[in-house]
């Protein structure tokens, strides 16, 4: 049984199709990444997991329960996180207060552990804990939106677009950092990335996502190889 | 000088019962960016829960003139904190995410129905209430001319003071106010961290209604007497106020309530009575022509 299953999802923005019946799975202590170009879908697939906006058609299922049609914040309380596309870092608040509100629905005698453990993974923000998150550089921002997310203790992990905006020391150390939070946490990791060859390496699995439909799916390392993959996605465009 | 002080006595009082209601409209604003305009009728309906519980307590022959205040105030707040949830609940949740004037129009639905609801109920007469609170001191003298500082006065101050303290602190520190600016910055994130943002927003509602209701009950006891119409023309000055201080800004509507009522009382006070609702607009049309955004309000910026 997969930790969640996607299938058959459409999904629109009013009248414009977005998705077109996408199945994936993903599998329980994986990383797995979505690439695909601008517009392919990958952040709306990303939003839909979490209901918003709710699929139209097909399920999604998550450690056997079917949330499909349950409220954003319903979802969110059950084990799922998402550092979303833009970061979304509350401006006019502290790192610590974002990362409070990142923990709003756990147990209050975890907070100094999972505290530590974000600082751990992320000096700078221990630095940063009374500055305001609107004043943050871009990086900084990623950093705090991925440790806001582990706040709530999440088995599924979704991480949109970490690398995007960001300078590319940072990019490697975020990377570093998505890898520890899988292997040392335990976390479970769906990763939506531009910057396929940097995903594709650290993923266990990858689906190719081109206008709202899964085309090509295998290993990281398989996908990695493909002359088709290559030269879509990395000519040229690889760090 | 003498005639000065008391001036400012009295704008001091009246400022503390417009910045208890600004507080409603700039939070309302601020989580959902609109305009509550039937908000000064819920102040209205606190003023008439605290007019009916304390003759009705009194025709029985309840309690002296302390214990009958506070449990009208209490009484009224949970009146108008019903009323306000409702409000939101009825008129403007199944209006949201529509065009932005629905919910606006729907204020002013609301806000004629509420006046119309408690004027059929209530009676269209004005209602007086005897006063409860009497005495002061004398400041100061001169001649015949005394600057008295009323119980009632210093009561209505230091109420408004020590509220607006405990809820500024209970936005600035503690998990419901987290959670109230968390969606007021980001409604869409906070959803994404497990919070229930219509949960959020009913609260806001009945927090706005509450203080309102607190500032009804100091009306009732500073002027004596009420009717259904009282909320229109308190609730634009309030409005005002919000806008003055800053629209969104919750220290701003502490400010622009106060201005509010002081510009209004030195008005009346050194130019005619008759003018003294001239002036507090004129304000509200010279703010929104040279600084839109209020002397506290953030720059208005549109998000991506």
């Amino acid at each position: 049984m997969s930790m969640l299953t996607v299938s058959g999802v459409e999904t629109f923005y009013g009248a414009i199709q977005a998705l077109h019946g996408v199945d994936i799975h993903v599998e329980e202590g994986e990383i797995v990444t979505l690439i695909g170009a601008n517009g392919a879908g990958k952040s709306t697939l990303l939003m839909t997991i979490c209901g918003s906006p709710q699929a139209r058609t097909g399920s999604i299922v998550f450690e056997s329960e079917d949330i499909t049609a349950l409220p954003t914040h319903q979802i969110m309380r059950k084990g799922i996180s998402q550092s979303p596309e833009g970061r979304r870092i509350f401006p006019r608040m502290t790192v610590l207060e974002n990362l409070k509100m990142g923990a709003a629905f756990s147990e209050p005698a975890n907070f100094d552990t999972d505290l530590e453990q974000v600082y751990t993974l992320f000096p700078r923000l221990k630095e940063r804990a009374e500055q305001r998150g609107g004043t943050l550089s871009g990086g900084e921002q990623q950093m705090l939106a991925i440790g806001r997310a582990l706040m709530s203790r999440p088995r599924l992990l979704l991480l949109d677009e970490p690398s995007l905006g960001i300078a590319p020391m940072l990019v490697r150390q975020i990377f570093t950092a998505i890898k520890q939070i899988n292997v040392q946490q335990g976390v479970t990791i769906l990763l939506v990335e531009q910057n396929a060859y940097h995903a594709l390496r650290l993923a266990h699995r990858g689906y190719v996502l081109v206008n709202g439909t899964i085309q090509m799916t295998g290993a990281g390392k398989d996908l990695l190889a493909r002359p088709e993959i290559r030269a879509a996605y990395l000519e040229g465009g690889a760090t | 000088m003498e005639y000065f002080v008391q001036q400012l006595i009295n704008g001091l009082a009246l400022g503390s019962i417009y910045g208890l209601i600004a507080i409603g409209y700039t939070m309302v604003y601020g989580i959902i960016g609109m305009i509550n305009f039937a908000h000064g009728d819920i102040f209205m309906v606190g003023a008439f829960g605290a007019l009916i519980v304390i003759v009705g307590l009194g025709a029985v022959g309840f309690g002296g003139a302390g214990v009958l205040i506070i449990l009208a105030l209490l009484a009224a707040m949970l009146i108008a904190a019903v009323y306000g949830w409702a409000l939101e609940r009825v008129a403007y949740r199944p209006l949201r995410g529509s065009f932005r004037l629905a919910a606006l129009i729907s204020a002013i639905g609301m806000s004629i129905f509420l006046q119309n609801f408690v004027q059929l109920s209530q009676g269209a007469r004005v209602k007086p209430l005897q006063p409860m609170v009497e005495g002061g001191f004398v400041v100061m003298e001169k001649g015949n001319f005394a600057v008295t500082l009323s119980y009632l006065q210093i009561i209505i101050v230091v109420t408004t003071v020590v509220l607006m303290a405990g809820f500024s602190l209970l936005i600035a520190k503690t998990p419901i106010g987290r959670t109230q600016r968390a969606c007021e910055q980001d409604m869409k994130m906070a959803s994404l961290l497990g919070l229930d943002v219509n949960r959020t927003i009913s609260l806001t509602f009945v927090m706005g209604a509450a203080l309102a209701a607190v500032a009804g009950m100091m009306f009732l006891l500073y002027y004596g007497v009420i009717d259904f119409f009282i909320g229109f023309l308190v609730g634009i000055k309030a409005f005002t106020a919000a806008v003055l201080g800053g629209i969104g800004s919750l220290p701003g509507a502490m400010l622009g309530g106060l201005l509010i009522g002081l510009i209004e009382t030195f008005w009346s006070g050194y130019f005619t009575v008759e003018y003294k609702d001239v002036a507090a607009f004129a304000i509200l049309v010279l703010v929104l022509i040279f600084r839109p955004t209020g002397l506290l309000g953030r720059p208005e910026v549109e998000k991506v």
